[in-house]
């Protein structure tokens, strides 16, 4: 599971910016996660705990956050704006597991459903991100 | 906030290594020469990389002949092993088919494949780059501190000039330049060796264009047999690139 990796990279940002801002402790973290990147939410927390279990002091008793975050593409040719949601179910197994793992692969896997461009944004919802994090001095 | 940078100096903690294989100019050799210093590497006994950062025109992976692997998913993505080189490129990701990304797009892709990546232990990683001097070449700059440069030309005073370049934006940032090779000799001209040398840069040696390589592609076991790989081996050996 490659939701690991993301875990590990949320909290490794979460703790360096902690001790920049000279926290003793993190107390909640906010995640955001776009639907782009279709996480398995249960694997990613999952992940999250057992790297919190494995880390010491900063991380004890953190309180965890996940929101989701629709995904929202705009076409930069003909305007038209669009919710991935709407196109997942047209994708084969192998292009929405390529774009699990590298959400920018929607670009080589879909088109902009008016004009048919591979010529779009991705607004929100691309991947994980932090949105907040809270904690004690 | 974006959490990936912060993971990426982990991922790459264990890397002894990491050659970078760069050029202003496309066409010049640099995927093969990547590829097949993957190979030498690998062959000398050492755990060897390849990473391929040329997400627009992929080519290690025709170098090296990779067909129908994918990375293993474990705690990330596992680079399969091909030829006994541990191998990631966009194209497991694509299919091959046309990749019109844009620069910020290209970032990300670099950012999340840097991030997501198991590599574990490496003496070596090697990294064919995309030519010039836009976003791969930045963001390798900024997110592989470790990477040293391999710099390819041609004898072309065109060549050159793009090259230039990047010696140039490399010295200035004083990162460390491996040398520069001359790649597709086809006469005794010093034109470049001058040039490097002037700049106070390792002018590393030639190789002569080889008429057979074209038949070697895709089949490693042949590219080992041919006088551009020897040629190649030389220039390693002679200049000590290898250094455990
Ligand atoms: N020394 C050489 N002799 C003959 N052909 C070569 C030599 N070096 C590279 N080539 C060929 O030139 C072409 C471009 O090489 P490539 O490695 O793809 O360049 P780059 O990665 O710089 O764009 C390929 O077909 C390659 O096989
Ligand atoms: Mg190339
Ligand atoms: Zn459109």
């Amino acid at each position: 599971m490659h939701e690991w990796a993301l875990a590990e990279s949320v909290l490794t940002a979460a703790v360096e910016t902690a001790e920049k801002e000279k926290l003793k402790k993190i107390t909640e973290i906010k995640i955001s996660i776009g639907e782009l990147q279709q996480i398995e939410q249960d694997l990613f927390e999952f992940a999250l705990n057992e790297i919190i279990k494995q880390q010491d002091k900063m991380l004890k008793n953190v309180k965890i956050i996940i929101e989701t975050e629709e995904s929202v593409l705009k076409c930069k040719n003909c305007g038209h704006t669009w919710k991935f949601k709407d196109m997942q179910k047209k994708l084969k197994e192998n292009e929405a597991e390529a774009i699990h793992f590298i959400p920018e692969v929607a670009f080589v896997h879909t088109r902009c459903p008016r004009c048919n461009s591979p010529d779009f944004e991705i607004t929100i919802g691309r991947g994980v991100s932090i949105t907040s994090i809270k904690g004690e001095k | 906030m974006d959490t990936r940078i912060s993971v990426i100096d982990k991922r790459l903690s264990n890397i002894k290594n990491v050659i970078s294989v760069a050029s202003g100019k496309g066409g010049v050799g640099k995927s093969l020469i990547a590829s097949s210093l993957a190979l030498i590497l690998s062959k000398k006994g050492y755990k060897v990389g390849l990473l391929d950062l040329d997400l627009y025109g992929p080519s290690s992976h025709i170098i090296l002949g990779v067909k129908n692997v994918l990375p293993e998913e474990e705690k990330g993505i596992i680079p399969p092993k091909v030829n006994n080189i541990c191998f990631m490129s966009i194209v497991y990701f694509t299919e091959d088919k046309p990749s019109p990304f844009r620069g910020i797009d290209v970032s990300n892709i670099i950012i999340e494949l840097l991030a997501i990546t198991q590599w574990g232990r490496l003496d070596y990683l090697v990294i064919d780059m995309p030519p010039g001097i836009g976003d791969e070449t930045l963001d390798v700059i900024r997110l592989i501190k470790k990477s040293r440069f391999l710099v390819v030309t041609t004898p072309s005073k065109v060549s050159m000039a793009a090259v230039g370049k990047l010696l140039t934006l490399l010295k200035e940032l004083k990162l460390p330049i491996v040398g520069v090779v001359e790649n597709m000799k086809m006469n005794n001209s010093g034109y470049v060796k001058n040039i490097v040398s002037k700049e106070r840069i390792r002018y590393l040696g030639s190789i002569p264009f080889d008429t057979k390589i074209e038949e070697a592609i895709g089949d490693p076991l042949r590219l080992y047999k041919t006088s551009f790989m020897k040629k190649l081996e030389d220039i390693v050996l002679s200049n000590n690139i290898i250094n455990g």
